[in-house]
């Protein structure tokens, strides 16, 4: 029983690493742009799907190939800004622009079946299936890499935001959009490199997704972008280091309950979710609600 | 002037009568003329849909929460009737009666979930409500009752093929009218205004007294009501149920889609919307075999809408009519008097908006000259 508890949480923390890189993406983009990308589920699976695509057809290692489709992905995020979320202005913005998110969304969902087909896919490598003895039980190599490289990237990511003049622009225009434009930060730009960059990360995580999960379909999208969504939430939205800790939180959790049920191990996380709103409406590290719808 | 100005708010009344008068005839007689059962099932399909966007916008549009979990008051309403239909034994016509049931159902469901989602504004209320959408589903899967991943059966109907779409087009009819009606009612009344004065600025219209927590959990529940009527409607005449069928993330979009298309928060917006894109969806399905395919024409029709038509039909095209008709206004003042003309621009100004509103367009639009959609 001890052993299956340890097991649970040492792989509920390493799960959470990977999620806290989308999730990280995630809240960036709505710290900076203000909006939520309800798109980012189905991006990280089109991550998967494009390391697939190379690992099948051109014989690219998994790793390897994240050399390709993490600019590629860069370029879909600031194209996605630039035609869809930019033009919109005025007062419904915010609403509008999660739609315009989830239209893109389904779009990618349905190119995806065109593609691919709905068959559940998985990525392999000799690092998947074999794995290293801990502690007692067996972990696969890709647990540990996937979790180092989410590590390092979300390091990465803090030291683009608070150590460089273009982390501070992003910081000042998550802080107050018009005096960023006053002191002469090109807020748009900001706006596409941080949709492009929010949207990069979910090419690694698409990687190691593809990868721990039992398979992958262009469905995924869904389970995956109401987990993100219940992460950010909970962390406070806008808030990046509540990002992290609500990730490792909920994996945590759910991988202890999935000793019990199986079944029921997602719900815990939307039970969570609506849990801890109802106690504190802005999340554990949140900011105000705004004011007007 | 001011005569001028009452005399065509009247003429403007007539014609939004006479046109919802024309709409409602037209939808009466369309199984009369149709004998092709394949487009009379569009019919009923897109009679079901007009009630659903109708009900989405009661709250969505005219509170300002963008509810992306209706497909939860949809599926809820289907599941009702269906689990009742079986353990009750409801057989052979019967079957329709269990709707004001499946109406309740949704309504009390709508009460815990507005409590919980209507706490928290904007962005995340809508994450709320895709959240306790996934809830639903991953329920309709897991639970005994509902049949799990098989889905429940409706009930066989005894009733002749050629009568099957028309009875069921009616009932559809009824309940889309009835709504539209609800949603006329609802804009013109003090709610409705309580309602549209959340969505401006919530804090402010709390100030003045309105109580915004029961102004907003009454307008969920009568459109989650709605909704569940209209989910229980669909699950008899398609005749089966799924949990992904029922709780479809589709569905959510598809009735936000109608009413931004339409124009949200208007009365005949949503109408129109769903009167052109369900039809469309429903003969691209038809016509073209591959499913993938229509799914990415809609996500494109979607942002079409949204970078284009931002505000939606409706409300676009009320404006162009109304900088039309005043640009021809100023002309002939120009060319004969000038004076007269800032008095006769305001009130004939704001009752042209609600001439361009559309038949079934409330008077609410009449009275606010800006004719601002929202």
């Amino acid at each position: 029983m001890t052993t299956k508890l340890l097991h649970a949480v040492v792989s509920g923390v390493l799960g959470g690493g990977v999620y806290a890189l989308m999730a990280v993406g995630l809240t960036l983009i709505f710290g900076v742009l203000d909006i939520i990308n309800i798109a980012q589920g189905i991006l990280v699976i089109l991550g998967a799907y494009l390391s697939y695509a190379l690992s099948v057809h051109l014989h690219i290692g998994l790793f390897t190939g994240l050399l390709i489709t993490v600019p590629a992905m860069f370029v879909i995020g600031v194209a996605i800004q630039w035609l869809f979320i930019r033009p919109l202005t005025g007062r419904d913005r915010t609403s509008m622009s999660l739609l315009a998110a989830y239209a893109v969304a389904i779009i990618i969902e349905g190119v995806l079946y065109w593609a691919f087909g709905p068959n559940y896919v998985t990525l392999n490598a000799s690092y998947v299936t074999s794995s290293v003895h801990v502690l007692g039980f067996y972990l696969p190599y890709i647990y540990l890499y996937g979790f180092a490289m989410a590590v390092a990237l979300v390091l990465a990511l803090y030291g683009l935001l608070y150590r460089t003049k273009f982390g501070r622009a992003v910081r000042a225009t998550m802080q107050d959009r018009t005096a960023a434009l006053l002191v002469g930060i090109n807020v748009n730009r900001v706006a596409a490199l941080t949709f492009g960059i929010g949207v990069a990360v979910t090419a690694v995580g698409g990687m190691v997704y593809g990868a721990t999960s039992s398979g992958f379909n262009p469905n995924s999208g869904y389970d995956l972008i109401s987990r993100l969504l219940a992460i950010i939430i909970l962390g406070g939205l806008g808030s990046i280091g509540g990002a992290l800790a609500a990730a490792v939180l909920m994996l945590t959790i759910e991988s202890v309950v999935d000793i019990w049920s199986p079944t029921w191990a997602v719900a815990v996380f939307y039970a969570a979710l609506v849990l801890v709103l109802t106690i504190r409406p802005g999340g554990l590290f949140g900011r105000q609600a705004a004011r007007a719808q | 002037m001011r005569a001028r100005g009452a005399r065509v708010a009247r003429v403007a009344r007539g014609t939004r009568t006479g046109g919802a008068a024309i709409l409602l005839a037209a939808c009466v007689v369309f199984p009369l003329m149709i004998t092709n059962q394949q487009v009379a099932a569009i019919g009923v399909d897109t009679l079901i849909f007009v009630a659903a966007a109708v009900a989405w916008n009661i709250f969505s549009g005219y509170s300002g929460y963008i509810s992306l979990g209706h497909a939860v008051f949809f599926g809820s309403g289907a599941y009702a009737a269906g689990i009742a239909a079986r353990d009750w034994h409801v057989t052979g016509g019967a079957e329709l009666a269990l709707l004001p049931l499946a109406a309740a159902v949704a309504a009390v469901i709508a009460v815990p979930f507005g409590l919980i989602a209507l706490r928290v504004r904007r962005h995340t209320f809508v994450v709320i409500t895709i959240a306790i959408f996934f809830i639903f589903q991953l329920m309709a899967f897991n639970l005994s009752f509902t049949g799990g991943t098989t889905g429940l059966n409706a009930p066989f109907l005894l009733w002749s093929p050629v009568a099957f779409n028309d009875r069921f087009y009616y009932v559809a009819l009824a309940i889309a009218a009835g709504t539209i009606g609800l949603s006329w009612l609802i804009r013109g009344s003090r709610f409705g205004l309580q309602l549209r004065a959340i969505r401006d600025d919530e804090d402010r219209a709390a100030g003045l007294g309105v109580r915004a927590l029961r102004v907003k959990l009454t307008a969920f529940a009568i459109s989650a009501a709605i909704t569940g009527l209209a989910g229980a409607l669909w699950f008899f005449f398609v005749g089966e149920v799924l949990p992904q069928t029922g709780f479809d993330a589709i569905f959510d979009l598809t009735v936000a889609l109608m009413a931004f298309l339409g124009g949200l928060a208007t009365v005949a917006g949503p109408v129109l919307g769903a009167l052109i894109l369900e039809p469309g969806q429903q003969y691209l399905t038809q016509q073209v075999t591959n499913d993938y395919l229509s799914q990415i024409l809609l996500g494109a029709v979607f942002l079409v809408v949204i970078l284009l038509l931002p505000r939606g039909l409706i409300p676009t095209a009320s404006e162009k009519i109304r900088s039309w008709q005043a640009r021809r206004r100023d002309r002939a003042a120009s060319s004969a008097t000038r004076g007269d003309l800032p008095a006769g621009a305001g009130p004939a100004a704001g009752s042209a908006a609600g001439l361009a509103a559309g038949p079934a367009s409330s008077p609410a639009a009449g009275q606010t000259p800006g004719g601002r959609s929202r």
